[in-house]
């Protein structure tokens, strides 16, 4: 269990580390908190012949609100650590979905070294952060010596552990955009083991107009395929309806009418996933939609 | 490959060493610092007992290489009590309330607990339970450990 060798990089600037990246490409790999990778390197079911480590990059650890043609979003910077994130204040006022997703994240010990960008660009399908960044149409910025472009979240997860980032790309940010009015938000997942991966989770995000009609709503799923995925059939069957109109039961069924790799392991069946998943955003969505209403 | 220098300060005290940047953060403790009361468990981050505090926040130290943390602070188990050898107050719960037979998880747990408690001075049970939950223990049951946090707090109130 120990990690065969590397060479240790620790730029402390994004330009240094993409120059890394340039240089060494499929043989280097950014190290951020390592809580993915390191384990992945200590039992070697994964190899790189350089770790490029950003974990004292401080122009990554930033949280900021910003409003540009996409809207008032929160900006944070890849490096930023679970722990703060979840105590942020902006973020616990702007993204409700990143504060109350961060406790299910493994455990405190690892929240205070695992991070954001790390989560993302690991791109775990059961990934809490990876599921809001996708429910709530989040951007995701890389830097490469090309310059810096912004990914769509619909964009970036493509399949088990992979995402669009290309080899000589740093994620440095990930925008997620601010839903004001009356909002609720809710995150549920089960896992046999407070902080384990969960069999199956679910975010609901949702807007009500002044006549109690769902403006718009957001239905991520995690645990439930091969990336993060969204409830769309949920969403979209509920939008403009009355909320008590709307049975929770029935949503988390259409939620999970789209579901085409739900992963089948020790942990459950496909259809054991299902039917939690379902339950799960049945939970959520009775949470959010109390709070929107109350808001 | 390259071995790089590492200067940590541990305990209080600097310990300086040239390592392969493979060796984690817990091997270096033990086989650099001579400090073997951070045990490794599963190696790979889920079982807690090599849990130390960089920087005052609890971290497994399996999941961090040496090089990581040139320049910084580590309190290892064995700068929890005090210079004169009187156990912390967690240290001196846990013996209280039985919540360790073999000992090899303690470690870890004596370091989770310090930091969960600085954080959280007066836990309820859930919050006690949902903080452990990433340190196992194969002995105790956890029923006297939970006690010994219970217990810990009470004698910091």
């Amino acid at each position: 269990m120990k990690a065969a060798s590397f060479a240790y990089h620790r730029p402390d600037t994004v330009a240094d580390a993409v120059g890394l990246l340039a240089e060494y490409g499929d043989e280097a790999k950014i190290l951020a908190g390592g809580q993915s990778l390191v384990p992945m390197l200590a039992m070697r079911l994964t190899y790189f012949e350089n770790l490029v480590d950003i974990s004292r990059v401080d122009e990554l650890k930033n949280i900021e609100l910003r409003d540009d043609d996409h809207g008032p979003q929160v900006w944070i910077g890849a490096a930023t650590p679970h722990a703060l994130v979840g105590m942020d204040d902006e973020v616990a006022e702007s993204v409700p979905l990143l504060t109350l997703s961060t406790p299910h994240i493994g455990h405190f010990q690892i929240r205070t070294r695992g991070t954001l960008g790390g989560a993302i660009a690991h791109a775990d399908p059961a990934a809490e952060y990876a599921a809001v960044a996708l429910a709530l149409d989040a951007r995701i910025e890389a830097a490469s010596p090309r310059g810096r472009r912004q990914i769509p979240a619909a964009e970036f997860f493509t399949g088990l552990w992979e995402t669009s980032l290309q080899a000589d790309e740093l994620l440095t940010a990930v925008a997620f955009p601010v839903w004001s009015g009356r909002c609720g938000f809710a995150v549920r997942e089960f896992a046999r083991r407070h902080g384990d991966f969960a069999i199956a989770g679910a975010t609901v995000a949702v807007e009500l107009d002044a006549d109690d009609r769902v403006a718009r709503c957001s239905i991520g799923l995690l645990g439930l395929g091969s990336t993060p995925k969204r409830g769309t059939q949920a969403e979209d069957a509920i939008t403009g309806r009355t909320v008590t109109d709307i049975s929770a039961e029935e949503l988390g069924r259409l939620a999970m009418s789209g579901l085409e790799d739900v992963p089948a392991d020790n942990q459950g069946s496909a259809s054991y996933r299902t039917r939690v998943g379902a339950t799960m955003v049945a939970r959520a969505w009775t949470e959010a939609i109390t709070e929107a209403l109350n808001a | 490959m390259h071995e790089l220098p590492v200067g940590v300060s541990v305990n209080g005290r600097r310990y300086q060493a040239t390592v392969e940047p493979r060796v984690t953060l817990a091997d270096f403790l033990r086989e650099k610092c001579g400090l073997t009361g951070t045990h490794l468990g599963c190696e790979h981050g889920a079982c807690g007992a090599c849990t130390v505090l960089l920087d005052g926040q609890a971290v497994r130290a399996c999941l961090i290489f040496a090089v990581q943390v040139d320049g910084q602070e580590v309190t290892t188990v064995e700068g929890i009590a005090s210079s004169d050898g009187t156990l912390s107050p967690v240290q001196a719960a846990m013996r209280e309330c039985h919540g360790l037979q073999c000992g090899f998880c303690t470690p870890g747990f004596v370091t989770s607990i310090t930091a969960l408690l600085r954080d959280n001075p007066q836990p309820t049970d859930e919050e006690i339970r949902e903080g452990l939950s990433g340190n196992f223990c194969r002995c105790t049951g956890y029923q006297g450990i939970v006690n010994a946090v219970h217990q810990a707090a009470q004698s910091q109130a």
